[in-house]
């Protein structure tokens, strides 16, 4: 990212960083570089960390704008991967879109998109194998949807009803598919990076082929839980990949003020001896070659690589806030490293396997298939009206076995229902 | 039923003994913490258990009590059964997130999902001139989580059983270790020549596996006078106190804070109709507060007199004034003395 300019004083003036545009301007980013050939090289899986140093600064793309696959981190997907890949972005993007909708309806408390970030958690999903621990934030439902969870429980889940598999314990978005290699999300940010880390510490321990895969988004890197994690990582060489999808915002807050404007989120990773890689998170393909490399890299007993996803969260952060009281409303179009979408599209039809009109119908077809499915999960119920979960589970899954008090207190509430 | 050998033992050697059982029985048993590998802990408690059970199993991690809990809970969530060494409670507060808000609510945010049986060891309490930062008591902060089981041995013998207990409980426990009372019984007089393990009965520890109920307090003495409710080293010094004052004193050690033994609690207070509570914490909001209400809540009608109540001070433990912050017997006697007025 382009800084401020640092005003040359005598005197020390407390710093507090500013995005370049609030809500009236007209975002010009003219200043950050798009690079187009100068991808840094890819190197052995293997290498020593430091080898990494310049992938930290620099972005790593394969997509170009006019669609071709470049470079040596291009991962030569089969047509049938690419054509999945399109699926599954669509898919996420349909199911964000639904779900937005029907929490403005009164249908559920509370839903975050991930518009603009399918690739991060698509690409991401596509490099791993299915049994890999995933500690996910709330924006990484397209993992799901590429290691084919059922969307129907997803939805039940967010609309807590008698087919949500967490019994309407967590609010929207905060799954748990321990079948589908998803950790339970936490709604404390940071806290799991640490965690993935004991993970993955585990399988080693166990001479097992797993890796974890945490994620944060850039905010939340400024967490102690972020340093223990990379901390940790370091010193046990833990097999796994720590992800910052570094979207530009956390709620209102831009990126500056997560972690100053001096660096970019991979060069943390430099000071702790990890290796550092800096993708284009709008560019699947690069999302992929990353992830593919330091999967890898973390199995083969190399240890963890810390991956920042440059990209873009073209939505609000939840629909709790209005991205327009913050930031210009039409930010994301601006954004120059596009919509991941779109770039996948140009690069198909490029390849002569996808046209406008093939995508056209592919849109509409997921937009049905949404729906559908969104159907069957509102006919088990949503939180506009009485939530039919039963109530009592609130005391179960407290502990393996309920203890006298909490049972003592399950008597006084079925009192409350008599009174 | 077989004799089983007993050793006497310290609480150090006791508790190594838990952790050298369950690692010898189960793979999955991990140890680790600050110092705890090749130095064996900063109180000794794993010496000897790198060397016996290898690098892998019992090892030393970063000053980092947040990451030290924090990859606990991956790894108890992976299916090991990891036991963390917080060098002292004084420094468990970085960890307060991991425990409060990820360990003791894994189980249920995931809806039994993902669990996390992970066991989390450290030492409390004053008596070494620990000052400020080696001397907390912060049991009450911890008992006011759900998900979470907090205990606290007051013996050897109960030490050994209850970590093998708490390793093997499929939920999150933290295991609270009196350090006053590693080396021997203390009974408040802090000029008092120290008194060691060595000879006393609750010291003999079987070979072994054994494990002790969560959730059941143990009957010290039997009394019919006044019930004294307390738990770590103040069982020490209420007995003590008990015996001087010449009371037929009901004394239960509590053991286990959460799950919480109220049906042990209420026979004894229905029974004297008098109850002290002692513990070293601070007084406000310390977990003597919580028992206080339950008692008026099940014993009312029973009571001879207002419960009362023995701890420390609201204040941060001093240095200097370590023995006045004390809940030592003078403390006691006036409390019992206040409850058995008039009799």
């Amino acid at each position: 990212m382009a800084k401020a300019p640092k005003p040359v004083t005598n005197r020390s003036r407390l710093h507090v960083p500013e995005p370049q545009f609030r809500p009236g301007d007209t975002p010009d980013y003219s200043h950050i570089s798009v690079p187009a050939d100068h991808t840094p090289a890819r190197p052995d899986p293997l290498c020593e960390h430091h080898e990494t140093a310049e992938h930290a600064l620099k972005l790593i793309r394969v997509l170009r704008f006019n669609g071709e696959a470049i470079g040596d981190w291009n991962p030569k997907l089969s047509n049938d991967a690419l054509l999945g890949a399109m699926n599954d972005m669509m898919m996420t993007r349909a199911m964000d879109e639904r779900m937005f909708n029907m929490q403005r309806q009164g249908k559920m408390s509370f839903y975050m998109k991930s518009t603009g970030e399918e690739a991060v958690s698509v690409g991401h999903a596509m490099a791993l194998k299915n049994s890999d621990m995933i500690f996910p934030t709330y924006r990484q439902q397209g993992i799901l949807i590429n290691r084919g969870a059922s969307i129907k429980e997803m939805m039940c889940q967010c609309l807590s009803n008698s087919g949500d598999p967490l019994d309407g314990k967590s609010i929207p978005v905060l799954y748990s598919f321990k079948k589908h290699g998803f950790f339970s999300i936490s709604g404390n940010l940071g806290t799991q990076l640490i965690q993935g880390v004991g993970w993955a510490m585990a399988c080693a321990y166990k001479n097992e082929d797993g890796i974890a895969s945490v994620f944060t988004g850039e905010g939340a890197t400024a967490e102690g839980d972020f340093h223990y994690a990379l901390n940790f990582a370091s010193t046990y060489r833990a097999p796994c990949i720590i992800n910052v999808v570094n979207n530009q915002w956390a709620i209102s807050s831009f990126q500056g003020i997560a972690a100053g404007e001096g660096e970019t989120f991979a060069a943390r990773g430099s000071g702790y001896g990890l290796a550092t890689l800096r993708v284009d998170g709008n560019d699947i393909l690069a999302v992929y070659a990353a992830t593919k490399w330091a999967a890898e890299r973390a199995r083969k007993g190399g240890g963890a690589t810390l991956i920042e996803h440059f990209t873009y969260r073209q939505s609000g952060h939840s629909t709790s806030d209005d991205p327009s009281k913050y930031r210009p409303k039409d930010e994301a179009r601006h954004w120059p490293f596009g919509d991941p979408v779109e770039r996948l599209k140009v690069h198909l039809i490029k390849l002569g396997i996808w046209s406008e009109e093939q995508h056209d119908a592919l849109a509409k077809s997921c937009k049905v298939e949404i729906r559908d499915i969104y159907k069957s999960a509102e006919a088990m119920g949503d939180l506009s009206e009485k939530t039919n979960v039963n109530d009592y589970t609130m005391f179960e899954q407290v502990y393996e076995r309920p203890p006298e008090h909490l049972e003592a207190q399950r008597r006084m509430f079925s009192e409350e229902l008599d009174e | 039923m077989t004799d089983v050998k007993t050793t006497s033992m310290t609480m150090i050697e006791a508790i190594r003994d838990a952790l050298d059982v369950t690692m010898s029985q189960n793979s999955d048993v991990l140890v680790f913490g600050e110092d705890v590998g090749y130095f064996g802990g900063v109180f000794r408690c794993t010496a000897g258990l790198q060397e016996k059970h290898g690098l892998h199993r019992c090892f030393d991690t970063p000053i980092s009590e947040g990451g030290i809990v924090g990859i606990a809970i991956g790894m108890a969530a992976n299916g090991l059964r990891p036991v963390a060494e917080i060098q002292f409670a004084d420094y468990i507060y970085p960890a307060y997130d991991q425990i409060a808000s990820e360990a003791a609510r894994l189980r249920y945010r995931s809806n039994g999902d993902f669990t996390c049986p992970l066991t989390i060891r450290t030492p409390v309490g004053g008596g070494i001139y620990g000052g400020q930062t080696h001397s907390q008591s912060p049991e009450a902060l911890f008992t006011h989580i759900a998900g979470l089981k907090t205990v606290i041995p007051s013996n050897p013998y109960d030490a050994k059983g209850m970590l093998i207990e708490a390793i093997e409980d499929n939920d999150p426990v933290l295991f609270l270790e009196p350090k006053r009372l590693y080396n021997g019984p203390f009974d408040g007089d802090p000029h008092a020549p120290a008194k060691s393990w060595k000879g006393h009965p609750l010291g003999e520890v079987p070979a072994g596996h054994y494990s002790i109920p969560m959730g059941k307090a143990r009957k010290v003495s039997e009394g019919h006078d006044v019930t004294i409710l307390t738990y770590g080293t103040m069982v020490w010094v209420a007995e003590a106190t008990a015996a001087k004052l010449g009371l037929s004193a009901d004394i239960l050690d509590l053991r286990s804070l959460l799950p919480l033994d109220i049906d042990a609690i209420t026979q004894s207070v229905k029974k004297t109709g008098r109850c002290v509570i002692m513990h070293e914490a601070t007084r406000t909001s310390g977990f003597g507060a919580e028992i206080s209400a339950q008692i008026q809540e099940t014993c009312f009608y029973h009571l001879e007199a207002p419960v009362e109540r023995v701890t420390g001070w609201d204040t941060p433990y001093p240095h200097a004034q370590e023995w006045a912050y004390f809940p030592g017997q003078k403390r006691a006697t006036l409390a019992l003395r206040k409850v058995m007025d008039g009799v």
